[in-house]
Formats: structure tokens, C-alpha cells, sequence
């Protein structure tokens, strides 16, 4: 039968479950527009900015595990999608992009609209194709999602000049049925036995283990594997920043999650470890500070499905190369049960030395105390999703994380302005779960322009705006590193944010004292659509513990000198 | 991490025939300010895919992560730095450079040890072509000097591991 690219595109997402869009359209990619409403499977959400498109649908990936789809024009739609792009592709997580083009006489002549974008997202794309004929688009659109999904995942863009989607081909449609096989791409599944078998041997000899989980034990879905491991040998765990989630914090086992802005008892169970098995996490600069000074009393053991990841940044004794799940399976029938009592015994006292979580009484309304709120509010079950900065810091340590992958942040590229589109698309994604987004009144404003998304499309995201009037984390930053040399980090002219959502048609409610924090939380949970709360929280607050950039766990400062 | 003595280091990819490959690999390299000394680029023994020879300067581990890395993408179906395994090499070079009448008798009888080729003989200019290792080439040009090189075209280097003996 003879069918045009685009609809050849359609049925290729339809066939593989990618029937969540978010996009805007442009000159080059209507002809795809003018086929959508031919496939009602396709549920097309117009959003206001295609950054907001991109983040929307890594929110979604993030949410479901299935790739979020988004849609750009050619030109300025395409590169708007850029910084998305890399804030999954740090964070591996699956995603297709789809972007017009040009027509192919116009590419290379500096046509109106026209930018190479296969060029300009090499770097922040795990794959991406410029497709020149319309019968190649099935095997890009099969090849695509095979890579989003498999391996380590990550974003994929297909560019499709205009008239490909035009062009009229003949397709047989069993052909979606076939599988593929890409050559060279093969992503391992299994460790090396001999690996797993020495891996065995570290963990029967090893008196002060520590499990550093992170995100690939969600993205393998390996949260049993972890529970069984942690518990059959006594591992305490902590997680990465990403690794949030993975491992339910109210567990006895669970340290929270060590680092930069982690919990003193986490950064010091990680430095005197004998054993540390990192599964699915890169030994990022946040978590190790000075590499040379890392868990240096420790053998280690990764696990990764990303061979480039081993030995990176962190020499390992034990690498075992392969999906986090299966290779945890390879493992744990391996093991004896066992217990390790002192070490445990020692890490509670730690616990009671560092008491890192303790929320100050205070009568002015703090960050810490409102996520904590929200956490005993939601009994520690909604998908939380965040911004980057202060807010983000304490949302990870004063949220108690009990539901799988429930964590949403941008870890990697730490790209403010997620924290609205991407709540969208993970409240997209799973429309049956709360869905709170905590913000910084920097990053919200980034990106509000999607309240408009959320309003028209009724998406009932909550909204916990911490609003210091600052971009909170610079303050600190020049508070402590640059002798309070303040620049550049104050907003003097922020809105009034409950009129503004009010103007977006939005329920909005304002807090600026702790007796209404609770109140209002519970205000928000039982309206039935989105909702946003501006607490107006106090602005000379830091985010502690902290290990300055580049130290160790030798520097944490736990608290500010003030008391603070 | 330890770094070690920055040397040059080779490198060989199996990659697949396509538009755009070059590209992405080459991204790789500069990312990590790497220059790429040398780079031959040529059809395989298999259908659709290439072998990609890259000499480049950096240290060790920063090769190792280069070529991880390199392995990740897509069309990249094999990576080895056989830099600390036995290899054989060879470069080639058209040297084009002045040679009158005189002169050429001498010019090929010097270069004759060389293994050298004559290409392309004019009225007063020859240009010949050789095949060796670097340093052989390096030789070559330093023998040649005198006479009045006028442009010298060389390729990358291509490798292969030495057979088992
Ligand atoms: C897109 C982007 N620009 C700049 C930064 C640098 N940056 C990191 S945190 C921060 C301040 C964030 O302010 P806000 O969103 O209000 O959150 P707060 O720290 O006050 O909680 C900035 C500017 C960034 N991470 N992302």
C-alpha cells in the first residue's frame, strides 16, 4: 500500500507506544501536523516552548520508562529542543525527537528556517538520523527506539525534511513485526562470570559494605534485586542523587543519599566503607569531590551497563559489565546471607553524631520544614519533581522517598526550568499518581509559560514554589566562596505568583507563615486540578551539610557558623 | 586518576559506511582537545564497513575513555587502541620537489634504499612516492631537503596487529 512518510512515522510510533507528543508546529513539520488527526492513538499536547516540549517528554520517560515524544519545526523549533535533549541525554533517559527540515533542495543552501541539527545535537544525542528518502523511515523509527530504550538510554532525533514527509512510498505493514538488529550495537546483558565470582568473594570478606545505588537500578527496574541484596547480606545503601528512590528511605537499611548536599552519615559511611558496590551510578564529581581522596579505605565493585563508565572516574576492583537487573540476578543466588552488626551499630551512631536532617524550630518559614511537610502531607508517596538549586537540595533530604522512582530531577546537566514541563509530562505519564512539583521562583520562571499546557490540557500538577526572591543557590555559593560578594543573584521585581497562575487560570494560594504550610498542602492535594502554592520562604538560608566542590568528606561543613 | 606520560597513540575502528560518521568521532577526540596526528580512512574487507586508522596525542587513559566512548556510538562497531600490542605500519608519501636532468639520476639512486617510486616526471620537477614507518618517511625528507622539496602529501598512518608467530 502506498503511504507518506508522515504516516509512515505515525504508524511507526503507534506501533511502538509512542503515542504521548508533545510539540509545537512550524513550516517544516505541518505535513506531519496535517496526518495527525488520521491517527486518533496520537494524543498531541501543544505546548507553549519546545524546550518545554523536550523536558515534558523526559518527564515523561522518566515517569513510565517509555519514551516521551517530542515534536520541533525545523530551525529555531529544533534548537529549542537542545537543552532537553542533554538534560536526558546526562540523565540516560529514553527519548525521540522529531524535527523538521527543510526540503531536500533547500538543505545546505541557508533556506529560511534551516539549521543542521543532526549536526548541532551530536553531543546531546545518543543517536540521530537526517533521513533523505521516505522509505527509510520505518527502519529509523524501529532503530530509534531500540536505541532510546536499550543499553544505557538516551535521546534519539530523527530530522525529516518536509517533502520526505510528503512523499509517497509503498510499505507492507508486517513489516513492523520484524525485529531488528543493529550491528555493533549490542548492550550487554550479563557480566563475566569469573567477574561475578571475585565480586562474591569481596562481599563474603567485606566487614563495612556500603551499596551505592543509583539511577540504573531504576531504569532496570532492579528494585527487588536491590531490596534482596541490601537485605540478604545486611548491605546498608545509600543512593545517588539520581539513585533517589531506588531503595525506599523509611527502610532500616536506607542512608539517604551522600555528596555534596548529602547527609553527613552517608558521605562518612561512604569514607570508611571496606566494600563499596556502586550499581548503576558514574561516580559523578558531586558524590566522589576529590577523586583521590574517595572511599580510599575501600575495594570496589561496579556494576554498569556502560563500559565507558568503568574505571572513569574512580579505579574499581570489580567491574561487572551488564544490565543492573540481570547482573544482580547473576549475584545474589551467589551469596550467603549474613549480617554486620558493628558496622550497623556504627552507622546508627553516626546517625545520632550528625543528626544532618534535623529541621531547626524556627518562626520564620524555611524550605526544609515545607518539604518536609509536603512529605508527611503525601505519607512520602508522590513523584516529586524539581528544579535545580536550593529547593532541589532540599527536596532530596527532607522528602522521605518510599515509593518507587519517585525521584524526577535533572542531575547531570542540573537545568533549572525542568521543574515545570517536566511535571507535566511525568503527571502525563502517570495521571493515577500525585505529581508535586517543587520549584525555585528562578527556575519556575524559565519555563511558566507551560501553566498554560497545564491549564488547557487540565494536568493536575501541584506546584510548591519555594520563593526566596533569589536565585537561592547563587546566593549561597557567593556567601561562602566569594567573601559575600553579592551580584546578580537577587529578583527585586518577582511577580505576585498567586495572581499570576490566577491569570493562567490557575487555583493559587500564597503562605508565608508555618502555621499555614500543612493547611494549604492539604488545600492542594484535595482540589481536583493543578494547583500552585507561593511560600514565601525566608531568603538567608543555606543548604547544609555541605562538602565544597573539589573536597572531601575531611571539608563537610555541617552547619553554617551562625547556626544557620 | 594517574595520568602517564602523554605519547602518541593508535587507534583502530570498524565503523559502519555512512554519512555523518566521520563526524561524530571526530566530535569525540574534540571534546577532549585532542588533535588527531594522523587518520587514514579506507573500505574494509566487509561489505559496508570502513576501518579507520587515528593516531592521536594524549595520555593513556584518556585514549582508553576516548575509545570507550568511541565504542558507544552507534555506528561504531569495534574500537582497540593497539598501541601496547604488536603491530605492523605504514604511512605513504608523494614528494613532489625540483630534479633536472642532473639532478634525477642522483635524487633516485639516493632514494633507491628508500624503496622509492617514481611517479610523475616533468622538465625540471619529479615526484616520487614511498611507503615505510614514520621515521622512514622522516628520513627520506631529511635526505631530500637539499635538492628543493616543493610539496610533500602524505597520509595517515593504517595499522594492523601482527599475525601469531
Ligand atoms: C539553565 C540554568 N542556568 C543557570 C544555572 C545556574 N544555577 C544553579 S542554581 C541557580 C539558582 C536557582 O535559583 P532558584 O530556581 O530560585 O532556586 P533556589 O536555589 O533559590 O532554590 C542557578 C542560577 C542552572 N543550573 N541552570
Amino acid at each position: 500500500m502506498k503511504k507518506t512518510g508522515a504516516q509512515l512515522l505515525c504508524e511507526g510510533l503507534i506501533h511502538h507506544g509512542g503515542t504521548k507528543i508533545f510539540g509545537i508546529p512550524g513550516g517544516a513539520i505541518l505535513p506531519l501536523y496535517g496526518t495527525l488527526s488520521q491517527y486518533p492513538e496520537l494524543e498531541h499536547i501543544l505546548v507553549r516552548h519546545e524546550q518545554g516540549a523536550s523536558h515534558a517528554a523526559d518527564g515523561f520517560s522518566r515517569a513510565t520508562g517509555k519514551p516521551g515524544i517530542c515534536f520541533a519545526t525545523s530551525g529555531p523549533g529544533a534548537t529549542n529542543l537542545i537543552t532537553g535533549m542533554a538534560t536526558a541525554m546526562m540523565d540516560s533517559s529514553p527519548m525521540i525527537a522529531i524535527t523538521g527540515q527543510v526540503s531536500r533542495p533547500g538543505i545546505g543552501k541557508d533556506s529560511f528556517q534551516e539549521i543542521d541539527i543532526t549536526g548541532a545535537s551530536l553531543p546531546v544525542t545518543k543517536h540521530n538520523y537526517l533521513v533523505m528518502n521516505a522509505s527509510e523511515i520505518p527502519q529509523v523509527v524501529k532503530e530509534a527506539f531500540y536505541i532510546a530504550t536499550t543499553g544505557r538510554p538516551g535521546p534519539v532525533l530523527i530530522d525529516i525534511p518536509r517533502d520526505v514527509f510528503m512523499e509517497e512510498v509503498e510499505f507492507d505493514s508486517s513489516y513492523w513485526k520484524e525485529e531488528i538488529e543493529i550491528l555493533g550495537y549490542n548492550p550487554p546483558k550479563f557480566a563475566n562470570n569469573t567477574q561475578v565470582d571475585k565480586a562474591v568473594k569481596l562481599i563474603e570478606k567485606s566487614n563495612r559494605p556500603v551499596i551505592l545505588a543509583g539511577h540504573g537500578v531504576i531504569i532496570s527496574h532492579a528494585y527487588d534485586e536491590l531490596l534482596k541484596l541490601a537485605e540478604s547480606v545486611q548491605i546498608p545503601v545509600v543512593t545517588t542523587l539520581l539513585g533517589i528512590s531506588s531503595f525506599p528511605e523509611n527502610h532500616v537499611l536506607s542512608l539517604s543519599f551522600p555528596g555534596m548536599h548529602g547527609v553527613a552519615w552517608a558521605s562518612l559511611a561512604l569514607d570508611q566503607a571496606d566494600l563499596v558496590i556502586a550499581i548503576g551510578s558514574r561516580f559523578d564529581d558531586r558524590i566522589t569531590g576529590d577523586t583521590s581522596r574517595f572511599a580510599t579505605k575501600s575495594k570496589k565493585i561496579h556494576i554498569d551497563i556502560d563500559p565507558a563508565e568503568i574505571n572513569k572516574n574512580i579505579e574499581v576492583d570489580v567491574p561487572l559489565i551488564g544490565n543492573v537487573k540481570d547482573v544482580l540476578n547473576q549475584l545474589l543466588p551467589k551469596l550467603k546471607p549474613k549480617t554486620h552488626i558493628d558496622w550497623i551499630n556504627h552507622i546508627d551512631k553516626l546517625k545520632s553524631d550528625h543528626p544532618s536532617l534535623k529541621i531547626k524550630k524556627t518562626d520564620d518559614l524555611i524550605g526544609q520544614y515545607v518539604v518536609k511537610s509536603l512529605s508527611d502531607e503525601t505519607k512520602g508517596q508522590s513523584v516529586i519533581v524539581t528544579g535545580v538549586g536550593q529547593h532541589q537540595m532540599w527536596a532530596a533530604q527532607h522528602y522521605m522517598y518510599c515509593s518507587q522512582n519517585s525521584w524526577i530531577s535533572s542531575g547531570g546537566l542540573g537545568t533549572m526550568g525542568f521543574e515545570v514541563p517536566a511535571a507535566l509530562g511525568a503527571k502525563v505519564g502517570c495521571p493515577d499518581k500525585m505529581v508535586w512539583s517543587i520549584a525555585g521562583d528562578g527556575g519556575f520562571q524559565m519555563t511558566l509559560s507551560e501553566l498554560a499546557t497545564i491549564v488547557e490540557n487540565n494536568i493536575k500538577v501541584k506546584f510548591a514554589l519555594l520563593n526566596n526572591n533569589h536565585l537561592g543557590m547563587i546566593t549561597q555559593w557567593q556567601e561562602m566562596f566569594f567573601d559575600e560578594d553579592y551580584y546578580a543573584n537577587a529578583y527585586t521585581a518577582n511577580p505576585d505568583f498567586v495572581k499570576l497562575a490566577n491569570a493562567y487560570g490557575m487555583k493559587a494560594l500564597s503562605v508565608d507563615n508555618n502555621e499555614d504550610v500543612r493547611p494549604a498542602i492539604r488545600e492542594a492535594n484535595a482540589h481536583d486540578g493543578p494547583f500552585l502554592i507561593d511560600f514565601k520562604i525566608k531568603k538567608e538560608e543555606n543548604v547544609f551539610p555541605m562538602i565544597p566542590s573539589g573536597q572531601s568528606v575531611n571539608e563537610l561543613v555541617e552547619e553554617s557558623i551562625d547556626g544557620n | 586518576m594517574v595520568t602517564s606520560n602523554t605519547g602518541s597513540r593508535t587507534v583502530i575502528a570498524l565503523v559502519q559506511n555512512r554519512a555523518g560518521v566521520l563526524a561524530r568521532i571526530c566530535g569525540l577526540f574534540r571534546r577532549q582537545g585532542f588533535n588527531i596526528a594522523s587518520l587514514a580512512v579506507g573500505r574494509s574487507e566487509q561489505k559496508g564497513l570502513s576501518r579507520m586508522t587515528f593516531v592521536v596525542e594524549g595520555p593513556e587513559e584518556v585514549v582508553r575513555l576516548v575509545a570507550a566512548k568511541l565504542d558507544r556510538l552507534i555506528e561504531v562497531v569495534k574500537v582497540e587502541d593497539i598501541s601496547d600490542k604488536e603491530h605492523v605500519y605504514r604511512e605513504m608519501v608523494l614528494i613532489k620537489l625540483n630534479a633536472d636532468n642532473e639532478k634525477r639520476g642522483e635524487i633516485l639512486q639516493l632514494a633507491n634504499i628508500f624503496n622509492v617510486k617514481t611517479v610523475d616526471v616533468g622538465v625540471d620537477q619529479m615526484t616520487i612516492e614511498t611507503t615505510g614507518d614514520s621515521k622512514d618517511i622522516e628520513s627520506l625528507l631529511e635526505l631530500l631537503e637539499p635538492y628543493g622539496v616543493i610539496e610533500v602529501m602524505r597520509t595517515g598512518r593504517v595499522a594492523v596487529l601482527k599475525s601469531l608467530e
